[in-house]
């Protein structure tokens, strides 16, 4: 990666810390819910009555209620870290076929 | 795509669009049974031409060089990753990015829906997050209408020569805001507010999911511009096999 490359990455990321951090601290006291619930909150609003979902969740049938916090946000985390997984798993064999390559070149020129 | 391959996504893009007129006044992740029955199955529907589209052209892509495997991985790994975040936002609610942008700059817009209903199926069924009855709506603003708008943004900037990190952002960054705009519409066609009509639930909507989701986008633009600059930098020769267009 070229060094001009490096300092923008470092650049955005830092703005991506920024961007998430920004509001925890000027909205001091905010919930922060979902706004999938706010969506819902809305529903109940314009239709003026609390909607009852006709369907509930396959998982949350099979476990006779609903999902433990800590659980899904354990689930969420397993999301996650697949992702993170295989980007990672594969950046690594690139980053690392790369070096490989430079070396193998260098070794073919002396 | 084979003869009969057009011939399928032409039949269902057909059956489709017979639904689509009938005059059912129709609707991120709407979550599960929050749509009436018969528009479950109108976005369901409507999403199947897409997939179906998007399965041929990630089958194509795997012909055209198996080397391209990993990087239809890692598209869809950046969105399970993305996705999974949630992010706090301005309006004191926390919502999530959809991480779709990449998918449809590196593939194309109709592969990414595949990726997409993975993710969504996924949080559908083992995180009560969307659901399955709302799966064909949910795919159809994350993974259909998003993407599709995201590759056209990118073909337009590229078009008119935009610095090619910034259109990478602005795709990423539009098409993630396009598809809770699609949300919104979605919502407010199943439930039109008494006073103000279709419209008036639209801007109901609208300004619950909108003002969360536009620092959101942002931070999906920046993040999408990281990978592909890492993306560059290290997988050039994947890059090329599946012809994506060198800076």
């Amino acid at each position: 990666m070229s060094r001009k490359n490096k300092i923008i990455v470092v650049v955005l990321l830092l703005l991506c810390v920024l961007l998430v951090a920004a509001p925890l601290f000027a909205l001091r006291g905010a919930s922060f819910g979902g706004s999938d619930d706010a969506g819902s909150v809305k529903v109940a609003e314009i239709t003026g009555e609390e909607y009852e979902p006709w369907f509930t969740p396959v998982f949350e049938q099979l476990l006779g209620g609903e999902l433990p916090g800590e659980v899904e946000s354990m689930l969420f985390c397993v999301q996650t870290g697949i992702g993170v997984g295989v980007i990672a798993f594969f950046l690594g064999r690139f980053v690392e076929r790369k070096k490989q390559e430079a070396i193998r070149e260098k070794e073919h020129k002396q | 795509m084979t003869q009969k391959q057009r011939k399928l996504v032409r039949l269902t893009a057909c059956a489709a669009l017979m639904c689509s007129a009938l005059p059912m006044a129709g609707a991120m992740h709407i979550m599960e049974g929050f749509l009436p029955p018969s528009m479950c199955i109108l976005w369901g529907v409507i999403a199947l031409p897409f997939l179906l589209a998007g399965y041929f052209s990630l089958k194509r892509t795997v012909a055209h060089d198996r080397r391209s495997i990993t990087l239809i991985a890692m598209a869809g790994a950046f969105i399970f990753v993305i996705s999974s975040l949630k992010i706090p936002s301005v309006t004191g609610s926390c919502s999530h990015m959809t991480g779709t942008g990449l998918g449809a700059i590196l593939f194309g817009p109709s592969a990414v829906s595949i990726l997409g209903v993975i993710v969504l199926l996924f949080q559908a069924i083992l995180l009560a997050h969307g659901g399955l009855t709302t799966l064909g709506a949910n795919t159809f603003s994350m993974a259909i209408a998003g993407p599709f708008v995201s590759y056209g943004i990118y073909k337009l900037c590229h078009k008119l020569k935009v610095n090619k990190l910034v259109s990478v952002f602005l795709a990423a960054a539009l098409g993630d805001l396009l598809t809770y705009c699609v949300t919104s519409v979605q919502l407010a066609v199943a439930y039109p507010s008494a006073t103000g009509g279709v419209l008036g639930s639209v801007i109901e909507f609208l300004g619950v999911f909108a003002p969360t989701q536009l620092p959101l986008a942002v931070v999906e633009g920046v993040l999408t511009v990281i990978i592909v600059i890492a993306l560059e930098s290290y997988a050039r020769p994947e890059l090329r096999a599946i012809g994506f267009e060198e800076a």
